[in-house]
């Protein structure tokens, strides 16, 4: 075959554009052909400020550190300690967040279950309402209360463990959710009350109620239907989250979730996944600050989301003021997402094939919206789905979710702390501007906090 | 037997309805002196009668499972929101959102409804004896609405599988929201939606009401169809 000859070209022939590079014009390209925006799944891909630009002063002279092996730092984890009758006690400061069956396959809904049931934490229902299988699979489950009510019925709202109000995600603050019709099979779109193959797209605003005075009748409604036993979760997507965070409160939230713009979707508009709401690292340090600004620090609990990936990713937050952090993105990959290959009838198999029907590979696929998965995780196809084993994919999530635990204590003990709740700001410094700024930590090797008039 | 009488003069709403819970099947209890309480009868699962003898607030039946509720006033926002059985009747008018989600059971609003009635229904009957205000029956589901009266604008928008009919006027339709010839099943179907109303629904004519349903042109998307959202 003759290969192509290699161009002469000067130097400077690839001088890059900063305004339109090559992905920028390939966007413009496949919008002018298909006349809307780009749909897809996963949150925020730009370059933000992040827990990694936070470093821990770990113990030295001034402090002593606990032993990393032996001394206990206790990561148990209360959230619902200020209306509910029965609080959520979690071994771990780590919980599995909200996504819908339907996003997902009931395979990995009930893997995702049945590794939080093996740790001790709590998984969350998500759009379109419980499946008994996951039910089943969690020992502590959270139902959400969402915009579209799909699915949503008192049968099921009495038989979880907490309530989740979603104003909003950080994938999409303002945003309603999207399922595409290729996910909606008839078993999803009979949760939904849905014909089946339709485009489903969510309400961005809750049917019955509107504002933080009508959200104080609505938890108390919830409330009532439920004998007070459960704590009752406030979620939104990270935008204006002092005002937010106050007025939650202010409505009676147990728990207030704040979602920062590197969370996660199935499916939602690319433009609203980069361009809306602020980033996971300045949301908590605001939130934290909104329940300090009211004395509420002790009584309403704090989980922060969007983004996080590694125990020392859960540490900074819980340092910044969060009492747990709740993940996505995170244990969908350690099921089998984005793996080149996928574990079936006892042996590994090449899913390359799967990814390049998607016009992708693995390590960046983000195709969830397509319902076709090739590795079983995000899709309602029953071949597809069987990549998925369940067993396995149970073990590895138990596997990650006990390794970031075990993290976020040793860099608890290694400053100084006996319990990661007890980790602070001061544990903390910054390694650019940005951060130091967002998170109200100094810069690294100075006294320095952007915005501050006192020094440290 | 006798119906248990519970105050709101005295009771919080917690007390009042932890007592109608309590109630065995086939018992029935007026609840005095709302003025304007939320969330009287929420959460019910059994089959229990409840009269509630004056105006009441937001949520009033909601969450139903199985009770008759009766409202001797007025409500707030989202009465019988989300009920999956039973019923709900306001004897005066109600405020938005009436029915929102609702799943199963009737709501008979025998006044007018404000915006949104049966916005978001899902497979539950609502039956208003005047007007509607604008957006209602936005995207309903599943279900069946009858407004006696007129609906205000975009009456009906991104509908799925519910059906509206409407005896008056209307002021606007909503996207994708179509009216249809009237069946005779159609017919049938409304006699007996205003027998169930009762009088307040005695000049509904149903042969002279308007049907309207989804155009089904936004079931997927398709941009390069103008789709009006």
């Amino acid at each position: 075959m003759d290969q192509p000859q290699p161009m002469n070209l000067p130097m400077d022939a690839h001088r890059r554009s900063g305004a339109f590079p090559p992905e920028v014009i390939a966007q413009i390209q496949r919008t002018a052909t298909e006349g809307h925006y780009e749909i897809r799944g996963w949150g925020a891909k730009r370059d933000l400020p992040t827990f990694d630009d936070l470093l821990f002063l770990t113990a030295s002279l001034t402090r002593y550190p606990l032993e990393g092996y032996r001394e206990k730092c206790d990561t148990s984890t209360v959230l619902g300690t200020r209306y509910a009758s029965k609080p959520l006690q979690l071994a771990i400061p780590v919980t599995i967040a909200g996504m819908s069956f339907g996003a997902l396959s009931a395979t990995a809904k009930v893997a995702l279950g049945r590794a939080a049931s093996a740790v001790g934490t709590s998984t969350t229902t998500g759009d379109g309402g419980m499946i008994a299988e996951e039910r089943a699979a969690s020992r502590l489950l959270v139902y959400q209360c969402l915009p579209s009510r799909y699915g949503f019925n008192v049968d099921d709202l009495r038989q979880a463990d907490a309530i989740e109000i979603v104003i909003g995600q950080g994938a999409k603050p303002g945003g309603g959710g999207l399922l595409l019709g290729q996910k909606v099979t008839d078993r999803v779109a009979g949760m939904r009350t849905l014909p089946a193959g339709v485009d489903q797209r969510s309400a961005s605003r809750h049917p019955d109620w509107v504002g933080p005075d009508d959200l104080r009748i609505k938890i108390e409604e919830l409330r009532e239907a439920t004998r007070w036993e459960k704590p009752v979760y406030v979620k939104f997507g990270a935008t204006r989250v002092v005002n937010d965070v106050k007025l939650a409160v202010e409505a009676g939230a147990d728990v207030v979730v704040v979602d920062g713009m590197q969370g996660g979707t199935a499916a939602t508009q690319d433009f609203f996944i980069e361009h809306t709401g602020i980033p996971t690292l300045a949301a908590v340090r605001l939130a934290a600050e909104a329940l300090r600004d009211i004395g509420m620090e002790d009584t309403v609990q704090l989980i922060a989301s969007g983004g996080i990936r590694t125990g020392a990713d859960v540490a900074k937050a819980l340092a910044l003021g969060a009492d747990a952090v709740s993940v996505g993105v995170a244990p969908l990959i350690a099921l089998g997402c984005n793996s080149p290959t996928y574990w079936q009838d006892g042996s590994d198999h090449d899913a390359s094939d799967g990814y390049q029907a998607l016009g992708t590979e693995a390590g960046y696929c983000h195709h969830c919206h397509t319902g076709r998965c090739p590795v079983g995780v995000t899709t309602q196809d029953a071949g597809l789905e069987a990549r998925l084993d369940a067993d396995r994919g149970a073990r590895q999530v138990t596997n990650y979710l006990k390794a970031m635990a075990m993290e976020t204590a040793a860099l608890a003990r290694a400053c100084g702390k006996s319990d990661v709740h007890n980790l602070e700001p001061n544990d903390l410094v910054a390694l650019t501007v940005e951060a130091a700024a967002m998170a109200q930590v100094p810069l690294a090797g100075t006294e320095w906090i952007p915005g501050r008039q006192d020094k440290i | 037997m006798e119906p248990v009488i519970l105050s709101c003069a005295e009771l919080s709403t917690r007390e009042i309805n932890a007592a109608l819970a309590a109630l065995p099947d086939g018992a029935s209890a007026r609840v005095l002196e709302p003025r304007g309480r939320h969330n009287l009868a929420v959460g019910l699962s059994n089959r229990v009668r409840i009269d509630i003898e004056g105006n009441a607030g937001y949520f009033i039946g909601g969450l139903g499972d199985g009770p008759d509720v009766v409202v001797h006033g007025f409500t707030g926002w989202s009465v019988g929101e989300n009920l999956q059985a039973g019923s709900v009747r306001v004897e005066g008018n109600a405020s938005e959102c009436a029915g929102a989600s609702s799943r199963g059971g009737t709501i008979v609003i025998e006044g007018d409804a404000s915006s949104r009635a049966g916005i978001s229904l899902k497979g539950g009957t609502i039956l208003v004896g005047g007007n509607v205000g604008h957006m209602s029956g936005f995207m309903a589901q599943a279900g069946v609405m009858l407004i006696g009266g007129d609906a205000g604008d975009a009456l009906g928008d991104s509908l799925y599988e519910a059906v509206i009919y409407v005896a008056g006027t209307i002021a606007s339709l909503g996207s994708d929201a179509r009216i249809e010839e009237l069946t005779e099943s159609d017919v049938r179907a409304v006699k007996a939606l205003a027998e169930l109303g009762g009088a307040s629904f005695g000049h509904v004519q149903p042969e002279n009401v308007t049907r309207v349903a989804s155009a089904r042109g936004l079931y997927n998307f398709d941009a390069l169809k103008d789709q009006k959202y």
